[in-house]
Parts: C-alpha cells; sequence; structure tokens
C-alpha cells in the first residue's frame, strides 16, 4: 500500500489507536471521535486487534507477574507503528511511565522504545501534529474541565484539552477550584473503600456546580464514569462527557450514563 | 500504642460521618497546600534544593555506619552518653533506667514521633512516673487521652471549643471566661511552666544528627523544646539512626525544606543545636545527657526494596496534601505515622498484617509525590507493598482471584472480545432504559452510592471497528469487481 501524504508531501504518520478497555466496553463514541480526529490531522490510523487492556489493575494491585503478559502483548501489537495513541491519560501513563518499570532486559528496551512513541491524545493532537481547524466549527457552550490525575502528572497534560476545545469547539472553559485534587475514581479503590471514595466525588461535583456549566469534560473514562454515576445518584443535573466527542461535534447522542430513549 | 490500622475502613467511614470534624479538615485539606506552596514559590530554586538535600540523605544513608560512629564519638567528646536501641522495647527499657538511676518522678516531654512510635508515655507511667507533654498540640491531646491525628499539628483536629472545654475539665484553676485561644494559650502555659521547673528529666526529639560536631537539631515553634531540653537536670534526645547527616549546613539544607514543608513558614520560631551537658563555667543547662539511637527496622528499611521512605523528613506536607486523609483523617490509620507517608511505614514498622488497608488507601493520584521534599514515590512504594500483599495473600481473595482471571482472560483477545460482546449486549439491553444501573451484581462496591453507566451501545467498539473494516473492504471489492 502507498503510504497517504499530507499536505506539506511529509508522508502520514502511522498511528495506532490504543482503544483502552473502558471506550470499548462502555463508550465506543470516545474511540470513533479519536478515530476521525486523529484522520483528520493527517494520521494514518490502524486499530491492531490484539490490544485488550494496558494491565494497570492488575500492576495497580499488587499483580505485577500478571500484568507483565499484558504489557508484552501490547508491546508486540503497537511497536511496528509510528506512534500509539490513547485517549486517557491514565492508559498513556500506564504504556509511557510504567512499562519500563515492569519490564527488565530486553523487553525494558522495547518498552522505553514505545514509551518514546506513545501520547495522550490531546498532547499529541497539540505537540505531534496539530489539529487543523474544522470547517464548521461546533460550539461546545460553557463547559467544566476535570483533570485526570495519570494524565496531569504523569504525562504533563493539562493546557493541551483546553486548547483544543477553545480552538476546535469554541468552549468557554471553568475552572474548578479543587481541579488538582483526585475524583475518588482511582481504579479499585472506588470499590474497595467506597465511602471515601464518593466523599472525593462529592467534592468534585460540588466544585463543578459551583461553575454553573451543565457540562462536565474530561479526557479519562475512568473518573467520567465515577463522576456521572454519582451525579445520576444524587439527581444532579449534569452532562458528563469525554473531550474527544466535543472535538468531534458528536454530541446529540446520551452523555455518560444518560437514557438513551 | 494499641494499633487498629485494620479498622481503617470502618474508622474512615465513621469520621466522614462527625460533619464539624470533616469540615475542619477540609479546610486543613484546603489552606495547608497553599499555605505550603507559597513558601515553595517564595523559596527561589526549590527542585535545585530538593536535589541537592536528596544528595546528601543518599549519601548519609550510604555510609550510615560511618556518619553514626562519626557522631557517636563526636558527642561522647562532648560529654554526651550515646546508647543504642534495637527495637521500641530497648529504647523504653533504657529511658526508665536512666530515670531510675536519677530517681526521676517527673518527666516533661518535647514533640516526639519516635516516642510515640515506642509507646513510651504510657511504659514510663505504668512503671510509676509521672509523664507530661509540652508541645501545646500534644499536651492537648494527651489531656485529651487521644493519639496525634497529625504528624506535626497533633491536635489539628480539635476545636477551639473543645480545648476550651477540656482545660476547663482538667485544669483546676477555678471560674474563667477562656475566652479563644490567646487565653487557651496563656493557660497551658502557666500550666506548663510549673512541668519545666519540675521535671527531673527532660525528653526531646531530635530532627537531625550532625556527625561532624555530634550535635543534634531541633525545631520547634514554642520554645517548649528548649525548656524541656535545658531545665531538668537530664537531658534524653530519643531519636533514629537514619537522621544523621555529616555537616551542620547539611541538616540547615534539610531545614529550609522541612520547614516550608510543614507549616509554610521560611523559619520557624527556634532552632536549637544541643550538644553536651552544663560545663563547670556555665549557669544552666542539664548535668547528664543522653541520646538513644533508635533502629526499630530502619536498617532492614535500609537494605531493602522500601529504603527510599528512609529520606522522609517528617514533614506532613503530604498528609494535607492527600484527599484520603483528609477524608478519613488522622486517627482512622490506627497508629502513629498517617497519610501517605504512614501508610508506607506503618506496614514497614509494625506488619503488613496488622496494616494491609492502608497500601490500598490510595488512588495513585501522585500529589503527595509531587510536592513531597524529600521526593518520595510515594504511590510507588504503596504499590510495591500491594505486591507483597497480594503475594503473601492478604488482600481479599475475592479482589485477588477476580484481577487474576480478569488478566488471564485478558491473554486471549480473541476469546476477550467475544465474551465481551456478549456481556455488552446484555448490559446495554438492560441497562437502554434507565441509561445505568443501581445495582449491579458482584458491583456492590461501586453501585452503593453511584450509579453504574450502561454501555452506550449493544455492541463493542471493537466489534464496530471490525464490521465497518469488513464492509468497506467489500464495498471496494464490489467496486473492483464492477469495474
Amino acid at each position: 500500500m502507498e503510504p497517504r501524504h499530507s499536505e506539506r508531501g511529509a508522508p502520514s504518520p502511522h498511528v495506532g489507536l490504543f482503544v483502552t478497555c473502558l471506550a470499548d466496553l462502555f463508550r465506543p463514541s470516545v474511540a470513533w471521535a479519536s478515530l476521525t480526529l486523529l484522520e483528520r490531522a493527517g494520521c494514518r490510523v490502524s486499530v491492531p486487534s490484539a490490544q485488550t487492556c494496558c494491565g494497570q489493575p492488575a500492576y495497580n494491585s499488587g499483580d505485577k507477574a500478571r500484568a507483565v503478559p499484558l504489557a508484552k502483548s501490547v508491546i508486540r501489537a503497537f511497536e511496528g507503528l509510528d506512534y500509539v495513541v490513547a485517549p486517557s491519560g491514565s492508559c498513556a501513563g500506564m504504556l509511557k511511565v510504567h512499562y519500563p518499570r515492569l519490564l527488565e532486559g530486553e523487553w525494558r528496551q522495547r518498552a522505553e522504545h514505545l514509551a518514546q512513541r506513545t501520547w495522550e491524545l490531546s498532547a499529541f493532537l497539540t505537540e505531534v501534529t496539530p489539529l487543523p481547524l474544522p470547517a464548521n466549527r461546533p460550539d461546545a457552550g460553557h463547559v467544566a474541565f476535570h483533570d485526570s490525575c495519570a494524565g496531569l502528572r504523569e504525562l504533563g497534560v493539562r493546557e493541551q484539552p483546553r486548547h483544543l476545545l477553545r480552538q476546535q469547539c469554541s468552549a468557554d472553559i471553568a475552572e474548578l477550584d479543587n481541579r488538582d485534587v483526585c475524583c475518588g475514581f482511582g481504579g479499585t479503590f472506588c470499590a474497595k473503600m467506597p465511602d471515601i471514595s464518593t466523599k472525593m466525588c462529592d467534592d468534585k461535583l460540588k466544585a463543578v456546580s459551583a461553575t454553573g456549566a451543565p457540562t462536565l469534560v474530561g479526557g479519562d473514562l475512568g473518573c467520567l464514569l465515577n463522576l456521572a454515576g454519582r451525579a445520576r445518584r444524587q439527581g444532579q443535573n449534569l452532562q458528563v462527557r469525554h473531550f474527544a466527542e466535543l472535538l468531534v461535534g458528536d454530541i446529540n447522542q446520551p452523555a455518560i450514563g444518560e437514557s438513551g430513549d | 500504642m494499641q494499633q487498629t490500622s485494620d479498622n481503617f475502613i470502618a474508622a474512615a467511614t465513621e469520621a466522614l460521618h462527625n460533619d464539624y470534624q470533616q469540615a475542619t479538615r477540609d479546610f486543613l485539606g484546603q489552606m495547608a497546600p497553599k499555605a505550603t506552596a507559597a513558601a515553595r514559590a517564595n523559596f527561589g530554586d526549590w527542585d535545585a534544593l530538593r536535589a541537592h538535600v536528596k544528595r546528601i540523605r543518599e549519601h548519609s544513608l550510604d555510609h550510615l555506619a560511618y556518619y553514626l560512629e562519626q557522631y557517636e564519638a563526636a558527642a561522647q567528646a562532648d560529654g554526651v552518653q550515646v546508647h543504642w536501641a534495637e527495637d521500641a522495647d530497648a529504647l523504653n527499657r533504657r529511658v526508665l533506667e536512666i530515670c531510675r538511676e536519677h530517681g526521676a518522678r517527673r518527666v516533661a516531654k518535647g514533640k516526639s514521633m519516635v516516642t510515640e512510635e515506642t509507646g513510651l508515655t504510657p511504659y514510663l507511667e505504668s512503671a510509676g512516673l509521672t509523664v507530661t507533654e509540652t508541645d501545646l498540640g500534644e499536651y492537648i491531646v494527651q489531656q485529651a487521652g487521644e493519639p496525634p491525628s497529625h504528624i506535626v499539628g497533633p491536635a489539628l483536629h480539635k476545636s477551639v471549643d473543645e480545648v476550651r472545654e477540656l482545660f476547663l475539665r482538667k485544669h483546676d484553676l477555678g471560674e474563667r471566661a477562656l475566652d479563644g485561644p490567646p487565653e487557651l494559650v496563656a493557660e497551658a502555659r502557666t500550666v506548663l511552666r510549673d512541668t519545666f521547673l519540675q521535671a527531673d528529666v527532660g525528653i526531646i526529639g531530635a530532627n537531625a544528627l550532625i556527625a561532624e560536631s555530634g550535635h543534634s537539631m531541633l525545631v520547634t515553634n514554642e520554645g517548649n523544646g528548649d525548656l524541656v531540653a535545658n531545665l531538668p537536670a537530664v537531658r534524653i534526645v530519643c531519636t533514629t539512626i537514619d537522621r544523621v547527616v555529616p555537616r551542620a549546613e547539611d541538616a540547615t539544607a534539610m531545614l529550609r525544606l522541612l520547614v516550608r514543608s510543614a507549616t509554610g513558614q521560611s523559619v520557624t520560631a527556634y532552632t536549637s543545636f544541643y550538644g553536651g551537658s552544663r560545663r563547670e563555667e556555665e549557669q544552666d543547662g542539664p548535668t547528664e545527657t543522653h541520646v538513644i539511637l533508635l533502629d526499630n527496622h530502619r536498617g532492614e528499611m535500609l537494605e531493602g526494596p522500601f529504603r527510599d521512605m528512609l529520606h522522609c523528613i517528617r514533614c506532613g506536607n503530604c498528609l494535607t496534601h492527600c484527599p484520603i486523609y483528609v477524608a478519613a483523617g488522622g486517627h482512622a490509620y490506627g497508629w502513629v505515622y498517617p497519610g501517605p507517608m504512614g501508610s508506607v511505614l506503618t506496614p514497614l514498622l509494625t506488619s503488613l498484617e496488622a496494616s494491609s488497608a492502608l497500601p490500598n488507601a490510595c488512588t495513585a493520584c501522585g500529589r503527595c509525590a509531587e510536592i513531597c521534599p524529600a521526593d518520595i514515590p510515594l504511590p510507588d512504594l504503596l504499590r510495591d507493598l500491594r505486591e507483597e500483599e497480594s503475594q503473601q495473600r492478604l488482600n481479599p481473595r475475592r479482589w485477588r482471584l477476580g484481577i487474576r482471571w480478569h488478566a488471564r482472560l485478558l491473554r486471549f483477545p480473541r476469546l476477550y472480545h467475544g465474551l465481551s460482546r456478549i456481556a455488552i449486549a446484555a448490559l446495554h439491553r438492560l441497562g437502554r432504559r434507565r441509561g445505568a444501573f443501581q445495582s449491579l451484581w458482584l458491583a456492590e462496591g461501586w453501585t452503593g452510592q453511584r450509579d453504574f453507566p450502561a454501555p452506550q451501545s449493544s455492541t463493542t467498539f471493537m466489534q464496530e471497528y471490525r464490521q465497518q473494516s469488513r464492509q468497506s473492504l467489500h464495498s471496494q471489492k464490489a467496486q473492483h469487481d464492477g469495474e
């Protein structure tokens, strides 16, 4: 197959989309939106069918031995590609920061090689292949933004999604006064220590509510499922969406946890 | 001290339901990070200082035996009696022996987390001695019969009203108003003045030991440490082997990190360096000085995978940055050290078995590691402790097996994608109408307090993507055939 070329004539980068298990199972629209955005940025996108999950549940639960084969299979599935991009700071951080720590010897080298080419979606679309402005800019309106911890602290993702939301869909972004603080998801933490987790989630939702924004946007489905689930239980009227959905203007379908009927 | 760390989850839930204390902790969780951030911002090159002190600490630990010997020799030359204590019991026994040698009845104490760790106060009390804490926060919790809730601010969980009631009840001083903190502090000062003057033995801690001089460094904001150290005839410094640094300037470099991270001040009100006893020509100071160097598992930590934890300078900044500490409160951790640093230290200094909830009290948000002045990768250490738990089968069987089977299934992509298609189709059908589940089998931990969002679609993304690729292949083929 002839490599496609972008307008400037440089060969288009071949990107492997790391779908993430949560987008695969609970929110395919996030993966479709990511695919669309990457193609719009001039990338050739593949979705390796051997991918399942980055292995964080086992890794963070202390079962490193069982995270190792998962890490190796992700490396095998993606190492022939120019880049790996994930619509999640947490999963991208696992590949980028934790795989090299988890693996040893030759596999550590392979992990480091992959880590250098692994990106969180918004960082990739601002720092590697800038996203061109769409012909018709959707209007995202007033949105509150939630920073996810792994993206923020492991990958330095803070301004990138905000920049894209403003530039691509004229978002009016409200900042949360506790934006540096975790929402209480933490993978299995939220089910192991539900009372503490709920308190943290409520603190976050209170801050969202104080902004008056009808929509909460973030870049990690773990946090978003947690926040949407708690908002629903509390009867808080809030639309929770992934930023990729807003960037492609995909806002007519139900928000996370909302009824489709 | 009686350890109750295994009750962490229930104790945290109880703490969450105390609205007043929760509001106090929330306030602390908002203000303390701001204060310490401002102090860092005003310093100049904070990261360079942090890296410098880290090198000092690494060097000191790499040559720990050398610097401890140097410290011991210098301290002895200054007239200090240096003792080594392998464990908590050895330290407590040594202190009691010294007290008995002097026929001591009253002991005044400065703030010391090490003696909290060894349970020194109840040990001495059970031997018939009267022990009084003189740090205001420690004094308050001692009067209230509670352990400290924070390593720097032991009584941060107590309101002014609670302290007022406590003092009215405990101090036999007749009718008085005690309106507001200044009056409370004045009363504590009056009461404690007698303690300082009457104590036979004074016990303090140390923030650093200086190898070249044999001095110990202590910082306080109340000056009580100096009164405890200098008024009684006998001074005992209780500290641990990992506090030693080569030079005085190393201790003061660490001090710059410590004070800003602990309280947001640029310097504490009192910074003292203690050497030996009163010399012949001097009028005051103790006539005998002892330093007890406790190991209590530090030697094991030095040789093991948790060595980084020995870099901790006990500033307490990770506590107020941790939303789990802010939610649960210090007492829920059930031992001496709470918060992220406590969740690492408690299993190492007691046992993982007795504190297996603590390494799980973490969302790996990384906020503690980000601000830790000693640059300790706390979430990584907690994950490593969870790995030990998993290996020793200390975590709940249900979780361990669930994670194991999930990880096994993930190794077979076709099987995994096939099974997830079936599960997602079923979940979507069941949850479509409401959009979310209010309860779900095997997910009670989630659905107890949150809805569980239903899958958006009856198909998984991988399934949709495959179907679409096949269709586009078909249409390409049809186009090709048609040409």
